[in-house]
């Protein structure tokens, strides 16, 4: 949060209703989404001992 | 004001008491990002969520091997399984029953495979309230020691049909 | 002051209106008429959706309230799904919207997007409720909310679903095309207003929230019809709670932009920073939906370094924006009274503050509910390893019954304080039981989501007809038990005054139309005080600081105690 510059980056995210879209959409669908659905998908089957 | 266009100029940096807040928040947001990390390597009390594919058939025929080699007494019909110190211990949880009874010694550790065979169910211990989510076509392996001696209860948490309520399981240790 | 003074000075005259809107009487800003339209009817099904779901309620408390256990079994489950559906989806998604069509039309002084696409958003929402309402009455998705695979509902249930969800989506995207339609025509120069920001915050939340929900709940249609194969249950709880956990932190977000808006009606307050505000926003945009993991903590299936990254929000950069929030929100109404010459000590301000509105004392109640109880407890039963000794016990329930009833629902009511004399231009009715209200509903709220967490505390499960089949809950947990039917009978009386309030005005109260709607009590500037005279005092809200220090106290004695309570149990791995 710095405000040396005319137009800091976090002021023009805060402003840009698209980017932030995007980036609320990409981010807990590849965090959460996608890495648990690889989790889900590498899981082995079981030996039952 | 909230409903109105900001000044111009509104992008400023925190000062004075926000400045003060945000530190002691991000702090504190700090140390609890670090405890369960440090729990995760040092704490003895962990869901690393272990699991394994399985066929519900195939874990059912496992358990009924298991409870029959290891079956040390019987109550109410279902079998009381003790299995050796250290090793593999079978749990179902079926509409609306726990199968079998677990039999276990203090101070040892097992490895305790869970799994349901229809529905989605909750095995919840008590009375000393640990939680661990059952699936179908889950092996999901929990190391287990017990610490505390007596009767415990295993209560069905998680919603499988009109007799949820009725599903009880015990574990005794000795 | 009188009580013909509006709540906020009238704006300027501006040059002149635009075509399909008119301006508000009180405030002076421009309504949007077809904004206006579904606003209504939006805000008229959230309280219909509200009162089944309240009475659906005290059915539910008084069964699990051991000493009555009114409900025979499957009337229990079925009035559980019920409950669960109107409170936390429809309830919601509709007021939500109306929120929505709120925010991006009068502050932005712009037309909404499309009527065309409003009855469709509206029509889907609708009849897809009223499908999913039917089915579960007919006994025919005894599933609960969640609607866990391998249980399977009949496809209606599903399909309703997917309608309320796309149409809400719809809604989502009408929303968006205002926003995009009044930035191209310059309808407001620079930024945003903050509520319009907050709101937005919630409206991206929205999208990822229903692109889970479609990602679910269309696979298990198509299962439920015998189409295609059932989806792996596990996969079916982590897509699912992309949409029921998710669906909870746009909630969050709209009732935070409502916290600023009624400080701001009430008492004149202004954002001490509009930037740190924003970007606590951004912040929930970024990271609150990492938070879904919260359910899948005690799964199989899911790893460590999943479960710890996911349910701490990204080192809990989500909760860090509610402390924000949960400080500048006070820290604005304290600086808007101190600035009117309420300075007496640290809390002479609370003294002052507008009690008699009831838009006020339920947005205060809100924050303080939300903040000690819900946010609290929801960190806490959140922390991965915790969460061993709090899923799906009772402590679940009361943490959310604190986060989205104590907090959600009650701010929602109080701005319907609001949004009835200013959209549908009548003045309440019974004005001295509305003030009453937010006490009682709050109140018995507070005392639901306590007997919960305490009989959750010893080991009592959510989602249970019957815990004496088990044979060892003792006399305590049957007092909490107790204790969350009492709260639950206060809150309904609450809920069901609120709902007789808003019909009986909007059906007979007195029409404001052509002046100023009959005030609730504004916060009064005392003589000599001054507007802005604290812009530049970076100190002044003294009391607030010493209320989030008492706040971070009780926050870490809660913490530490249950990592406590955790290294008491059986070691497991």
């Amino acid at each position: 949060m710095k405000n040396e510059t005319q137009e800091p980056f976090l002021k023009r995210l805060m402003d840009n209703t698209w980017l932030l879209l995007a980036l609320g959409v990409v981010i807990p669908l590849v965090s959460y989404t996608l890495w648990g659905w690889v989790e889900l998908g590498t899981i082995q089957p079981a030996t039952l001992p | 004001m909230s409903l109105a266009l900001p000044d111009r100029d509104w992008y400023k940096a925190p000062a004075g008491a926000d400045k003060l807040w945000i530190g002691l928040a991000l702090l504190w947001c700090f140390v609890m990002s670090v405890m369960m990390p440090f729990w995760h390597f040092r704490g003895k009390q962990n869901s690393r969520g272990e699991a394994y594919a399985v066929k519900p058939v195939a874990f059912l025929e496992r358990t009924e091997k298991f409870a029959a080699a290891n079956k040390v007494g019987e109550r109410g019909g279902i079998p009381i399984a003790e299995p050796a110190p250290g090793g593999d211990a079978y749990l179902i949880g079926r509409m609306w029953s726990w199968y079998p009874i677990l039999k276990l010694r203090q101070g040892e550790t097992y490895r305790l495979h869970l799994s349901a065979l229809d529905l989605q169910h909750g095995f919840s211990l008590q009375p000393l309230n640990m939680n661990f989510q059952v699936l179908p076509g889950y092996d999901h392996v929990l190391t287990l020691t017990p610490t505390s001696k007596g009767e415990f209860t295993i209560v069905c948490n998680e919603f499988c049909g009109i007799g949820h309520d009725k599903m009880i399981g015990k574990i005794l240790v000795e | 002051m009188s009580t013909a003074t509006s709540p906020v000075p009238a704006a300027p005259v501006r040059p002149a209106l635009p075509a399909g809107s008119r301006r508000c009487d009180t405030t002076g800003l421009t309504v949007c008429l077809t904004a206006e339209k579904f606003i209504k009817l939006n805000a008229v099904c959230a309280v219909v959706f509200l009162l089944l779901g309240g009475i659906a309620a005290i059915l539910l408390a008084l069964t699990r309230w051991q000493a009555v256990h009114l409900l025979p079994v499957d009337w229990f489950y079925r009035i559980l799904t019920f409950h669960g559906l109107n409170m936390l989806i429809f309830w919601i998604l509709f007021f939500e919207v109306a929120v929505l069509y709120f925010t991006c039309t009068t502050p932005l002084k712009a037309q909404l997007f499309s009527r065309k696409i409003a009855w469709v958003s509206f029509a889907m929402m609708l009849s897809g409720a009223v499908m999913v309402n039917a089915i579960i009455i007919q006994g025919k998705a005894d599933v609960l909310l969640t609607s866990y695979l391998p249980l399977l509902a009949h496809p209606a249930f599903y399909l309703g679903i997917i309608l309320v969800a796309v149409g809400t989506l719809v809604g989502v995207f009408n929303f968006f095309a205002t926003l995009y339609v009044a930035k191209r025509d310059r309808t407001y120069e620079g930024s945003m207003p903050l509520v319009t920001f907050g709101a937005t915050a919630a409206a991206i939340i929205a999208v990822v929230t229903l692109l889970h929900g479609a990602i679910v709940m269309i696979p298990t249609f198509t299962y439920s019809m015998g189409w295609t194969p059932q989806p792996d249950p596990m996969w079916y709880r982590m897509i699912w709670w992309g949409l029921g956990h998710q669906s909870q932190q746009v909630n969050v977000c709209a009732m935070v932009a409502i916290w600023y808006l009624i400080a701001h009606l009430a008492t004149g307050a202004k954002p001490v920073n509009e930037t740190v505000c924003r970007g606590a926003f951004v912040l929930y945009v970024l990271f609150i939906n990492l938070a879904s993991a919260h359910h899948l903590l005690v799964d199989p299936g899911v790893g460590s370094a999943w479960k710890i990254w996911n349910t701490s929000y990204a080192m809990y950069l989500a909760v860090l924006a509610s402390m924000i929030h949960g400080f500048t929100v006070p820290a604005s109404v304290e600086v808007a009274m101190r600035e009117k010459g309420h300075v007496k000590g640290l809390f002479g301000w609370v003294m002052s503050a507008p009690w008699r509105n009831p838009a006020f004392a339920g947005f205060v109640l809100s924050l303080l509910i939300f903040g000690f109880i819900g946010g609290i407890t929801g960190v806490t039963l959140g922390t991965q390893q915790i969460n061993i000794i709090a899923h799906n016990t009772l402590r679940i329930t009361g943490h959310f019954h604190a986060t989205v009833v104590g907090g959600t629902s009650l701010a929602f009511m109080a701005l319907t304080y609001y949004v009835i004399p200013l959209i549908f231009r009548r003045d309440f009715i019974w004005r001295g039981a509305a003030r009453l209200q937010p006490w009682l509903f709050g109140g018995g709220i507070l005392l639901v989501s306590l007997g919960m967490s305490f009989a959750g505390s010893l080991g009592v499960p959510r989602r249970h007809y019957d815990i004496e089949s088990a044979g060892i809950y003792g006399p305590a947990t049957h007092l909490f038990l107790g204790v969350m039917g009492v709260g639950a009978i206060i809150a309904v009386v609450g809920l069901l005054l609120f709902a007789v309030l808003c019909v009986g005005t909007i059906l007979f109260g007195e029409k404001n139309a052509g002046r100023p709607m009959a005030d609730w009590g504004t916060a009064r500037a005392l003589v000599g005080s001054r507007a802005g005279s604290l812009a530049e005092d970076h100190w002044a809200m003294k009391g607030t600081v010493a209320l989030t220090a008492v706040f971070l106290a009780c926050f870490a004695v809660y913490y530490f105690a249950n990592w406590k309570a955790l290294a008491d149990v059986w070691p497991v791995r």
